[in-house]
């Protein structure tokens, strides 16, 4: 039971080259192995998340080196739970891909999924700062070749951005690990958290700045207000199924926040306070409120997803930047409900293309299948805008309740409630025009013809929703046991100790070290 | 020898940053590449800065670099050379299809919004 922690990194690292030298160019091998793939993370990651379930805490030493000197991987409850999250999410958007025939619209598109789903993983798993920064490295280019799968000079000019911004988010977060390392001397999360309380509140300088530094980097990731500039573009021209996939790679970013800024630098902790605690809930509510007027200037529907991406990230940093336990249970909360949402909503957006010359909120001509696709359209737009009776209107009450306890607890409710009416608003007009005003337009000669959408695209976009609905059904199991997480999370010493004290290769050497 | 380190930081840091904001993909990445040079010193230099010491024990020699920060730049020197090679393709594609190299959006993103049907 002891290695199955390292199998969701290592299987698909081992499957994409599989896959390139021996299925190049059979798009059915390759297709069957990318399924089995998931199927079998499906699988482990379900297993390990069951043995994490209790409150166990797994840490596997690669090569046997005791840490701080060699690299572990943990799995407590919530990364466990993200992997989870992030096979299953897998699932249903590799589906989508080969029904609707996105992944043969260029090579290599099932190898490279495989390195992304490494890579998210890998950010999950690790317990060591450095090797966060190499799995974000793994999932960026990986990400990057996804982006302009299928290419088109669109695609490959906001290729072209989403490189860059990402480039240099990946150079802010080596100045921020260089500065930390110059500070306490490791980069191992759990020896940091045990080291950064040694330092001197009185010379406290450097760590407060790679402590920032960190956060920026983190916010990059997850698309924090003013730091979201990225998004818009590169997930309205990534191909859908791609964008569906990213909806979990936002939440690499709030999953980094949480788990640094619970473990390594708590709320509590004297060198670093006031720091954080001060700019994020504003940022938060900042990017919120940006992201759903997003949804309502949006032009076109797969921008006006792209920003209810923004508002949705708004609103789980808006949960976690309240840094309590019941705060981070319904961030906790969101950030599954958001992924879910976010990736059936692009899904969707594909699913409207089929038969319209363009996105853009305008009506056109009716086509067959649209009343499906439209009822869809409704149910992940009651998602995303947080209506009765689904997920999203049960983490928004969550959030409101946890904001109770806010020092900024008005301007919460009111950024929360008033951008909640304005995204809405935002996806009724777009519905609206896109799905209803269609049957008073006259067909022309010259409108295209499409097929309906394959039976296949409907069953993951269903699959997804379904989730959704189990989300809000088990809405009082799930967040218990997001709440044990998050007690989980504010109490690190398992985890420390679990990553400290279990002997390995060069266990004597920490004496001597210290 | 601290103040060269530290004002060679400093000055690759500057000039990257004043490229990054240009509008054109050529300045952009040359600026990006400045900026991963800067922060490569600049993690070597966390490992404190030791002349002609060893990194790897020795018998009966006393001082020692740190090791570490030197994988660390290895690490990273590898990545941010890969990331180089496919920001350069993927901007020389998206230049040779466009026929225009500014890496801002286009107004109405390249597609203005159709007039017929409003």
């Amino acid at each position: 039971m002891t290695h199955w922690i390292i199998l969701p990194v290592v299987l698909p690292a081992i499957l994409a080259p599989f896959i390139v030298l021996s299925a190049r160019y059979h798009i059915g091998i390759q297709r069957v192995l990318s399924v089995a793939g998931i199927l079998a993370l499906i699988a482990v990651t379900a297993g390990i998340a069951w043995v994490t379930s209790d409150g166990t805490v797994i840490s596997y030493r690669l090569g046997d080196w005791a840490a701080p000197f060699g690299i572990v991987v943990v799995g407590d409850r919530l990364s466990t739970m993200m992997v989870l999250l992030t096979s299953v999410l897998a699932l249903f958007v590799m589906l989508y891909s080969i029904g609707s025939g996105w992944d043969d619209r260029g090579r290599h598109f099932h190898a490279l999924f495989q390195f992304q789903l490494m890579g998210i993983m890998g950010a999950f798993l690790t317990g060591d700062l450095f090797n966060l920064f190499v799995f974000f490295e793994v999932l960026l280019i990986a990400s990057y070749g996804l982006m302009i799968h299928a290419g088109g000079n669109a695609r490959l000019r906001a290729g072209v951005q989403y490189v860059l911004y990402n480039l240099l988010g990946s150079t802010l977060f080596l100045f921020a690990l260089g500065a930390i390392y110059a500070e306490t001397g490791t980069l191992n999360m759990a020896d940091l958290a045990q080291r950064v309380t040694l330092i001197d509140p009185a010379a406290s300088v450097g760590i407060r700045i790679a402590s920032v530094l960190l956060l920026l980097v983190f916010a990059i990731k997850a698309a924090l207000v003013p730091l979201h500039f990225w998004l818009p573009s590169s997930y309205a021209e990534a191909p859908p199924p791609v964008a569906a996939l990213f909806a979990i790679m936002t939440k690499v970013g709030a999953y980094a926040i949480i788990r640094v800024y619970t473990m390594i630098f708590p709320p509590d902790l004297e060198v670093t306070a006031g720091l954080h605690g001060l700019w994020l809930l504003p940022a938060a509510l900042l990017s919120l409120a940006l992201g759903m007027v997003g949804v309502l200037a949006a032009r076109k529907l797969d921008r006006l997803v792209a920003f209810a991406v923004i508002g949705s990230m708004g609103m789980v940093m808006v949960a976690i930047s309240m840094f309590t336990p019941v705060s981070i249970a319904a961030a906790l909360y969101y950030i599954v409900h958001s992924t879910l949402a976010a990736a059936a909503l692009f899904l969707i957006v594909d699913l409207t293309r089929a038969g319209r010359d363009s996105l853009h909120l305008q009506a056109r001509p009716p086509v067959s299948g649209a009343a499906l696709t439209a009822a869809l359209y409704f149910t992940g737009a009651i998602a995303m805008t947080g209506l009765p009776p689904l997920s999203g209107f049960v983490g928004k009450l969550m959030i409101l309740d946890a904001a109770v306890a806010s020092p900024l607890m008005v301007w919460t409710w009111a950024i929360v409630l008033s951008a909640s009416l304005i995204s809405v608003v935002g996806f009724a007009r777009a519905g609206s025009t896109v799905f209803w005003k269609s049957v008073s337009v006259e067909r022309t000669e010259t409108d295209p013809v499409a097929p309906r959408p394959a039976a296949l695209s409907y069953v993951a976009v269903g699959g997804l929703l379904a989730l959704l609905v189990a989300h809000t059904v088990f809405a009082g199991q799930v967040h218990k046991y997001m709440g044990e997480m998050a007690t989980q999370l504010f109490a690190p010493d398992r985890y420390v100790s679990s990553v400290l004290d279990t002997p390995g290769k060069l266990s004597g050497a920490k004496e001597e070290a210290h | 020898m601290e103040l060269l380190v530290a004002s060679a930081i400093g000055i690759l840091t500057a000039a990257g940053l004043y490229l990054v904001l240009r509008l054109r993909t050529f300045p952009v990445i040359m600026g990006v590449s400045l900026l991963t040079y800067a922060v490569n010193v600049f993690l070597f230099a966390s490992g404190r800065l030791t002349v002609g010491a060893s990194p790897i024990l020795i018998k009966g020699v006393e001082t020692y670099t740190d090791p570490l920060p030197q994988a660390l730049v290895l690490t990273a020197i590898v990545i941010s050379f890969g990331m180089t090679a496919v920001i350069v393709m993927i901007a020389l594609g998206a230049y040779l299809g466009s026929d225009d190299d500014h890496v801002d959006d286009m107004a109405d993103h390249g597609d203005p919004m159709p007039e017929d049907a409003q």
